[in-house]
This record gives structure tokens, sequence and C-alpha cells, in this order.
């Protein structure tokens, strides 16, 4: 490391290269460890609840969009891969392929969260969000079944009334409504409409954070795009690249177990 | 292994010249404001965090101080019952959250760690400066929320209560606390990445003082428990702000899992609260009893198994909350088990005291009381642990004693032991040595007579938090509150001699105290890169019985009581004239 000891990336209060970079990455790692134990805590609640309200969880999850989801996990996994060809890029000094990965690294990324806020909107759209809007959507499909004013329909009618009017009511609400017809708190099937919406809100703070840490992500590449640009990414320095891609990785790595617990917690079942 | 060495005549190498007084420290470098709020010198960012650190120290004892005062009389004597709710609330927000947890680890942890380990700066200089202005954000908002009418939920913000019910501004609390835990990640990754990898030549880790060894663990506590307060402190905003919920029973929540994820991070926090005071501890009783440390590597690790047992009892604090028999067991037996670590470390103070040469300047004041309090709060916990006992003393002024004497008379005696042994380096002025050690005995008087009355009220039934108390309990309230006049006055004293000392003091010497730890090599005031070159470490940090430094060179006469001169007005047992076997271990 002697040669490189008077090299323009050595902070000053580094002995030499190889400790500024031995440095950098173990930093990252216990930064890393600390987002685990971060995504761990909202883990574990899931898994708490999950295992309480399997039922509940599997009705609410089967009304997300797996499709853009799956869309999604494609561009991200395919991210990883052009971020670590964007390592290897800086490892030998080859700087447009470097900034060419990069790019494309951050444009997946960024594709994501535009597909992502389609899914928002749309779930906003069908007032799939807990709270008030929730609240209000069930108890407007409650009423129709059930007017205050007149005879409550049959389980058939309401079945029909549903097929009817489409647009009236959402789906999710009309299913809810029909699956709970006529039952006890009590019975095994009835669907707790509180229980649905504590599917949601984990739905909605897990994606959102991990929304949060992919923006911030697009942010930290597309500062090494122009690190790079500038020429103050040269091959000895080409950790920076390593540390935003290890935080990049895991950032990956959580969708993928966010995916499977969030989109496909109602696979393959009736409900 | 174990030498004999002779006590007449110790000394390996004659001590060092005392180093020119540098011209230009870190201190006068440069003046400006800019050039403080800009720093990334790690000396200037723990200036900073100590000033900002003072400012919640006070106001959280003015929040104490109100509590007191209420409970002077059996019906609330100053404030309504609303209020009351509140001063307690801002009390231990502000103090936990805001003086106790960055107390020793950003202020003496940031100055110290670095130059006890021989090195320029901690590893991200930058990340250090962001740590306070984020933590500087998180404290603006809790002092907001505070002010604009504070907060009634109790510094534990259990749901429902605090999502459902409260009428309070837990919104701006919650996220100043959950901004500050940032602050918090950021000094411990910092201060564990430069001790792995910044370590001095012949620094290893079994020659590493032992503060370093417990901010090591600290820092492992600071980056692995706080994420999940984060967390659980993000869902309860949501809870509230959006009247979904997470926790609510009323809509399928469960409230003991709040219980459970605060806990995860606030039992193991009270550990990032105690193991730097344990850390001071083990430096300032070696120095001023010219002991080599009893069990180095006993000490070393039951930081450690502090740090890693502290993980595994949380749910100590739900005992009564309706948990399952079996893991109320589990949780008392690994309760108890965590005093062992923590035992260790009291035994091996004491034994380093035995048959040292013990003076009593204010920073041994500070710490012979820390092993005092210390103790008594920890043998305290014990009943705590116990399942039926627990379910007697449980949210009784016997917890409330408890954890005072460990954190009040743990930590912050501990806080201001090294705040005291290390001030002639950050200032490079001398404090005055009366005074000083008058406050060290006002606190130490007034903290007996706060606390343990307090016990007494506890184990007779008084709960915690109530603002109204039976007539039996008048006395020891109004005992307890005289008692917190006298530390509240102790406490002020060292604001007045230490800022005094900046404008009167005497210089201080490069190594005024005779200790072995490198940070004592540079001059006082140390420069802006701490070293003129990298030291070369060769033997233990706590040589003091063949006195030498860690860098192989003697050490300078230490001072004697009463800032007399030289060995002839020690105290304690020196033995008769002539060689005198002493039976040292070696470290290192």
């Amino acid at each position: 490391m002697s040669a490189s000891t008077h090299s323009s990336v050595l902070k000053h209060h580094f002995e030499d290269l190889g400790q500024q970079h031995a440095c950098e990455r173990l930093g990252i790692w216990m930064f890393l460890a600390t987002e685990v134990l971060f995504f761990g805590g909202i883990f574990g609640a899931y898994t708490v609840y999950r295992l309480w309200y399997p039922h509940e969880f599997e009705l609410a999850s089967s009304h997300l969009n797996r499709t853009i989801a799956t869309v999604n996990t494609v561009f991200l996994i395919t991210s990883s891969l052009t971020m670590t060809l964007a390592i290897r890029a800086a490892k030998l000094g080859d700087r447009s392929s470097l900034i060419r990965n990069l790019l494309i690294t951050a444009a997946l990324g960024t594709a994501f969260m535009v597909m992502k806020g389609f899914e928002y909107s749309a779930d906003l759209h069908e007032r799939y969000v807990p709270g008030r809007m929730f609240q209000g959507e069930y108890e407007a499909a409650l009423r129709a079944v059930f007017p205050t004013d007149g005879p409550a329909l049959t389980k058939e009618q309401a079945e029909e009334y549903f097929k009817a009017h489409p647009d009236e009511h959402q789906k999710w609400a009309a299913e809810l409504v029909l699956q709970n017809y006529g039952k006890s708190l009590n019975d095994p099937t009835y669907r707790d409409p509180g229980r649905v919406q504590l599917f949601l809100c984990f739905y909605y703070i897990m994606t959102g954070i991990h929304g949060l840490h992919i923006i911030i992500g697009i942010g930290c590449i597309l500062w090494l795009v122009w690190e790079a640009w500038r020429g103050t990414i040269p091959p000895e320095n080409y950790s920076t690249v390593e540390v935003v891609s290890l935080y990049w990785h895991l950032v990956d790595a959580i969708w993928l177990f966010l995916m499977p617990l969030l989109y496909l917690a109602g696979s393959g079942m009736h409900h | 292994m174990s030498v004999a060495v002779s006590h007449a005549a110790p000394v390996a190498a004659p001590p060092p010249p005392e180093p020119e007084p540098a011209k230009t420290n870190y201190l006068n470098v440069s003046h400006t404001i800019w050039s403080w709020l800009f720093t990334v010198d790690h000396k200037r960012i723990g200036i900073l965090y100590l000033v900002s650190i003072t400012v919640f120290f006070i106001a959280g004892g003015i929040a104490a101080g109100v509590v007191r005062l209420n409970l002077l009389s059996p019906n609330g004597a100053i404030v309504t019952e609303d209020a009351y709710n509140r001063a307690f609330t801002a009390h231990g927000v502000m103090m936990l959250f805001f003086f106790l947890i960055p107390a020793v680890p950003a202020v003496l942890g940031n100055f110290f760690i670095p130059m006890m380990i021989g090195t320029k700066d901690l590893a991200f200089p930058k990340l250090n400066l962001a740590s306070w202005y984020v933590f500087i954000i998180g404290a603006a908002l809790a002092i907001w929320s505070v002010l604009a009418g504070g907060i009634d939920t109790g510094w534990t913000l259990y749901p429902p209560y605090s999502t459902r019910a409260s009428q309070s501004n837990v919104i701006p609390g919650v996220v100043g606390v959950f901004i500050s835990g940032f602050s918090s990640i950021m000094t411990g990754l910092n201060i564990m990445v430069t001790i792995h990898k910044m370590r001095a030549p012949g620094m290893t880790w079994s020659r590493l003082p032992l503060f370093v060894w417990s901010l090591y663990a600290t820092s492992l506590i600071q980056l692995l428990a706080t994420p999940v307060i984060a967390i659980t402190l993000l869902l309860l905003t949501v809870e509230r702000a959006w009247g979904v919920g997470i926790f609510d029973p009323a809509l399928g929540g469960d409230p003991l899992l709040f219980q459970h994820l605060f806990w995860f991070y606030s039992h193991p926090a009270v550990y990032i609260m105690i193991l730097p005071g344990m850390g001071v501890i083990s430096e300032v009783l070696t120095c001023f009893s010219r002991k080599n440390i009893f069990g180095y590597h006993a000490v070393a690790w039951s930081s450690m198994g502090i740090a890693v047992v502290g993980f595994l009892l949380w749910a100590h604090h739900m005992f009564v909350a309706g948990i399952s028999f079996y893991a109320a067991l589990l949780f008392s037996l690994l309760s108890m088990l965590v005093a062992v670590p923590s035992a260790i470390k009291v035994f091996n103070w004491t034994a380093t005291l035995y048959r040292g040469s013990i003076t009593f300047q204010a920073p041994m004041l500070f710490a012979l009381g820390f092993v005092v309090l210390f103790t008594i709060g920890g043998l305290t916990g014990l009943y705590l642990a116990t399942l039926g006992t627990d379910i007697h003393l449980h949210d009784t002024y016997f917890v409330v004693a408890h954890f005072h004497f460990v954190m009040v008379g743990g930590m912050v005696m501990g806080y201001f032991a090294g705040l005291h042994y290390w001030w002639p380096k950050m200032t490079g002025r001398m404090y005055s040595d009366w005074w000083s050690r008058v406050a060290a005995a006002i606190i130490i008087v007034g903290f007996f007579l706060t606390f343990i009355p307090q016990f007494w009220i506890g184990y007779h039934g008084m709960p915690r938090r109530y603002p109204n108390y039976p007539d039996k309990f008048h006395v020891f309230n109004v005992m307890s509150t005289a008692g917190s006049s006298i530390l509240g006055l102790g406490y002020l004293l060292p604001a007045f001699y230490l800022t005094l000392s900046l404008f009167y003091g005497k210089k201080a010497t490069a190594n005024p105290w005779s200790a072995t730890g490198l940070e004592w090599q540079t001059p006082s005031p140390p420069t802006v890169h701490n070293f003129d070159s990298t030291p070369v470490v060769v033997c233990g940090p706590y040589e003091y019985a063949i006195g030498v430094d860690q860098m192989g060179r003697g050490l300078p006469e230490p001072p004697g009581p009463g800032g007399a001169e030289g060995p002839e007005g020690r105290v304690g047992i020196t033995g008769p004239p002539g060689p005198m076997k002493k039976e040292t271990e070696v470290v290192g």
C-alpha cells in the first residue's frame, strides 16, 4: 500500500488507503446490521400478526397487485446485476462503463418507484387504505346489504346486487361483506375488518420505508455518477462504489422478503 | 505472568520531559463560530455535545425539581395533576434520551477514544459532525413538544393511551426521540469502526484501555438495539396520526407487542447508559490507587457479557403485563444472569483498590461513589428480577429508587468522574481541588437522602407516577425532596468551579494525574491532530506497578491529596520503606 499512500483520495486521518477502505467496508457492514434490525422489528411485528390472523392476512393480500410486484422484482434483481458490473468497471478503471452501469441501475430503481407510484395510486383509487377510507367503504357496502330504512338483502340478493353494481362498491369491500354475511364475531370464518386493516398498515409502512430506501439509494448512485464523471473514482478508490452497492443489494434483498410476505400471503388459498 | 516488583524504586525509565505547551491547540486554532459549527475534529464535536447535553441535564433537572416539589404535600403542592404527568414525562424523556444516552459516548468517547488508541480522528469525521446535527434536530423537536405543553404519557409511551387517549404533544416528542436515535447509531458505528481499524501500532485488543472496551460494548448495543426503537416509534406515530390499530386492541392490535419492541431497545439502552460509566471507573480507580487493574480480561469481557446478555432480558419489565409464566421464568433467570458480569466488575474494582496508595481527588470520590451506589442499585435490581417480589414491587417507588441508584448513582457519577478526570486534558486548566471534592461529597450525601427513603415508601406500596399519596408517606417524601435540593446544589457547584477554571484555573501539565493512557502523552489541551507522530504502544494500559505509560516511558510524580506536590502527603498503605513485594499482573 505504500505506493498509494500519497494518493489524492486518501483522507488525512488515515495511515494508508488500505486502512481507509477497511474502515469504509466495516462501516457499511455495521450500517447494514442496523438496517437489518430496523426492518427486523417490523418483520417481527408482521410475523406475530400473521400467525394470529392468517385468514385476514390472506384475504387482504389477495387484493394487492401482484403483476406490478413481479415486474418490480425483476427491475430490482436486474439493478443488482448492473450495480455489480459497475464495481467491476470501477476496479478496471473503465469510466464510461462505470457511468453507464450506474445510470442503468439508477434508471431501474426509478422505474421501480414509478411502478410503485402507479400501484399506490390504484390502491388509493380502490380506497384500500386503512383508517377512515377503509372504514367508510366497508360500511357503505354493509349499508347497501343491510339498509337502515328497509329489509336486509339475503346473501344471494347481496351477491346479485354487488355483481349488478360493480362501480359503486370496491371488490374487496363486497367480498368482505359477503364473507361475513350472517356470521357472529366468534365464527372462525368471520373476517375481522380491523385485522384486514392491520395487514394494510404493514403493507403501507413496509413498502413505504423500503421505497424511501430506494430513493436514498438512487440519490447515492447519482452522486457516484457525478463523482465518476469528475474523475474522482480512480481504480484504487473503487471501494466507494462497493460501499454504495452493498447498501443497494441490501435494499434489494429486503424487497425479496417483502414481495412474498405481502403479495403472496394469500396465494392458492380460497377465502 | 506475574512478576515481583520493588515498590521503592519501581521506575523503569525516566519520565518524558514535559512537552512544550503547544502554540496552536484544537481550541485556539480558529475562533469563528463557523469553525465550531462545521468542525470535523472529534474533540470539538465532543465539546459541542458537552454543551448540548448540559442544557438537557439542567432542563431535565428542573423537571425533576417540579416533580419533587409537588410531592412535598400529599395532595400535590405546586402543580395540577395533569402538569405533574407532563413534568415527570419531560424529566424522563430529556434525561434518558438526551442526556444519559449521549453523555459519555458522545462527549468523552468522542473526545478520548481516538486519543486513547493513538489516532488522529474517528474513522468518519463528517458522520460524526452529522450525528451532532441530527441530535440537535431531534432535541429541538423534543424541546418544542415540551414548551408547547408537554407529553403526559410517561417516557415509556405505552399505547393505547399514547395513541388513542392522550391529548398531549406525543407526536413531536416521539419524532424527536426517533431522530436523535440516529445520532446514537452514528456515534456507535463511528466508535466501533475506529476501535477495529484505527488502533496505533502495538495497541492490541488486550492492551486497550478498559474505557475503550466498555465503549465498544456500548456501541454494539447502540448499533443493534436503536434501530428497533426507531421502527417501533414509527409504528406508534403512524398509529396516532392516522388512527389505525397496530397496537390498539380495539382494532386487532396488541399493546403488549409495543411493550416487547419498546423494551427490546429500552432495556439494552440502560446498558448504553451504564457501560461507559463503568469504563470511566476502571480508568479512574487504577490511576488514583496507583495499581494495575485487577483482572483486566475479566473486566473487559464482562462489558461484552453485559452487552450480550442485556439483549435477552427485556421482558422483566412486563412480569405483571400478562406474559406467559414460562417466559417470565426465563426472563427472570436471564435478569439474574446479568448481575454476574456486573458483580465481576465490582469485585475486580475492589481488588484493585486493595493495598493501593489511594488519593481522594474529585474523580476518585465520584468513582468510589459510583462503586457504592451502583452496588446498591444492582443488588436491589435482583429483588425486581425475582418474579415473586416483583409482583409486589412492580411500578412502585422501589423501582424508581433502584433505577436512580443505577442511573444517577451509577452513570451520572461515572460521567462526573470522567469529566473531572479528563477536564485538564480537555481544557488545559486545573479546577479547584477543594471545591470539586466538596461538590462530590454534597452529591453523595444528597443522593442518599433523596433515594434511600424511596426504597422504603416503594416497599410499603407507594406507586410511581402518582401525584397523591397517603399521609403515612409524607415524612419520607419530604426527606426525599430535601435530599434532592442538596443534590441539585451539588450538581450546580461544578457549573461554577469548572467554568471559573477556564479563566482562572492553574495551567494543567500534560499528565497531571500521572496516568498511563496515550491521551496523557499529548499536550493539554491537545493539538489538532492529537499526536505529532503515530505513537507506538509497548505495554498494557495500567502499568502503575512498574510505573510506565503505554509507550513504555516513566510516569511523572503523582499529585498528593489537596494538591500537595510529591509523595509525602499520600495516604493509604504505602508499606515500609524499602522493597515491597507486590504481586501484579502484567497485561498484554
